[in-house]
């Protein structure tokens, strides 16, 4: 079985580490902050200018003041701090931000990952992906395998425009865990019930298997 | 006015002598910590041509989006236009020109035209469509593009409180592109909630001096939520 919404952002928190700052995107890399572990600290980034964001605001907390980078009414957790987009951005492209978790259309074998704009279709712009995916080091992209038709969107070269040239390392998919080095896509894990096979044949792009690839555990 | 006493007492005196195509730096994240009151008497004044720099372009209803209206803006210079459906049909019929630049990018670009830095190297962009025609340097084995600084003829922002000399603080989230932006403008107008006098503010709790401050308001505001979140107790 395909991996759910909550269980691809359960398998995000999986990489989350003790004293990790990390930068969620909007979508199922927002949702994975629901799945940290109790007994782990783990400070959210949120690029409009805040660190350490806490859960959405009970009605009588909201305060329009008070936002993330999805223009939605949050709060700040203890020991947060506020500071500038440009301070923000800094932090991000200075390589301070522990781990990035994005959405994405495509990724391919060299690490290049194409993610807010499809030509013809309605552009919204990169909002901050273009910095966030230069300056990490350390970046988990989330999507599905392939397109609804069984198109494949981890291919050999991306076809839409780039948002980052050769910065990704890990893709999480509904399907699998891969890594890219070298030029291809290395088989980490697989979701629960999907097999070897079907993963081979959503991938276009260059894709080593390991003798052993393992299913992702939930706990 | 007197001395460092940046006060003005009308909008029409804040934003006067902005005139059809200038340039102008807006402070904002989506709707939060806009200078709203400005824009409106923008909208008022009908000035026309303008090539505004802000992260985003607001709204159908609010922020930015109600120069569109009128079409006072000929180019916009942002990192996110989504959801305005204004700037959508504008866009795609080409009236309206649109510069799409990374928001760390457009951070950058703001603070150093304030600080008089002419432009910059980032890694962010490159091999994308954003770096194309960009010169291209190498640091340490890595390609990084030159993006160029922003100034405005007149930079617009929202404060939380001053002080009559202009020296600015900001609350929470709503602080984001401001600081940057008043830095950025050659006249630099800010409207905020609270002025008090020179002198009440703890110098160490400043986070704009006001020597970037021209012209200094105190205004009503709507703050209008664009995605409003809750939990259940």
């Amino acid at each position: 079985m395909a991996l759910s919404r909550e269980q691809l952002a359960q398998r995000v928190a999986q990489e989350f580490h003790d004293g990790y700052y990390v930068n969620l995107g909007i979508g199922i890399p927002t949702l994975a902050a629901n799945f940290i572990p109790d007994d782990m600290q783990v400070m959210l980034q949120s690029e409009n200018g805040l660190l350490g964001m806490g859960p959405f605001p009970l009605e009588e907390e909201v305060d329009a003041d008070l936002i993330n980078a999805g223009k939605q009414t949050v709060t700040m957790a203890t020991g947060a701090s506020l500071f500038s987009s440009a301070e923000s951005f800094a932090m991000i492209r200075g390589g301070h931000v522990d781990l990035t978790v994005l959405g994405a259309f495509e990724v391919d074998c060299q690490g290049n990952i194409a993610s807010y704009m499809i030509p013809g279709k309605l552009i919204k712009g990169m909002g901050g992906a273009m910095d966030l995916v230069a300056g990490a080091e350390n970046i988990i992209v989330t999507m599905t395998h392939a397109s609804k038709h069984g198109e494949s969107k981890l291919l050999p070269q991306c076809t839409l425009p780039l948002t980052g040239k050769g910065c990704i390392k890990r893709v999480l998919t509904d399907l699998a865990l891969l890594d890219i080095e070298d030029g291809r896509f290395i088989l980490r894990e697989r979701a629960p019930g999907v097999s070897v096979e079907e993963i081979v044949k959503l991938t276009a792009g260059d894709l080593e298997v390991p003798a052993n690839v393992p299913e992702m555990v939930f706990r | 006015m007197s001395g460092f006493d940046k006060v003005v007492d009308s909008y029409e005196e804040a934003l006067a002598g902005l005139e059809d195509n200038m340039t102008v730096i807006a402070g904002g994240f989506g709707l939060c910590g806009i200078p709203e009151n400005l824009i409106k008497e923008i909208r008022r004044k009908g000035t026309r041509g303008l090539t505004v720099a802000s992260n985003n372009c607001g709204t159908d209803e609010c922020g930015l989006g109600l120069l569109l209206i009128d079409k006072q803006i000929k180019k916009m210079i942002a990192s996110y236009v989504g959801e305005n459906a204004l700037f959508e049909a504008q866009m795609m019929s080409g009236e309206l020109e649109v510069e799409l630049t990374p928001q760390g990018t457009l951070a950058e670009k703001m603070r150093a035209g304030g600080a008089g830095i002419p432009a910059f190297f980032t890694a962010t962009g490159y091999g994308t469509p954003v770096g194309e025609g960009k010169e291209v340097r190498q640091f340490n084995g890595r390609h990084y593009i030159l993006e160029e600084a922003l100034h405005g003829d007149f930079s617009i922002a929202k404060a939380y409180k001053a002080d009559r000399y202009g020296n600015l603080m900001f609350r929470k989230t709503a602080r984001n592109f401001n600081p940057m932006a008043v830095t950025a403008g050659k006249i630099a107008v800010v409207e905020v909630e609270e002025i008090v006098e020179a002198g009440q503010l703890d110098p160490d709790e400043i986070h704009l001096p006001g020597i970037y401050v021209n012209r200094l308001i105190k205004g009503t505001f709507d703050k209008t939520i664009e995605q409003r979140t809750v939990r259940s107790a």
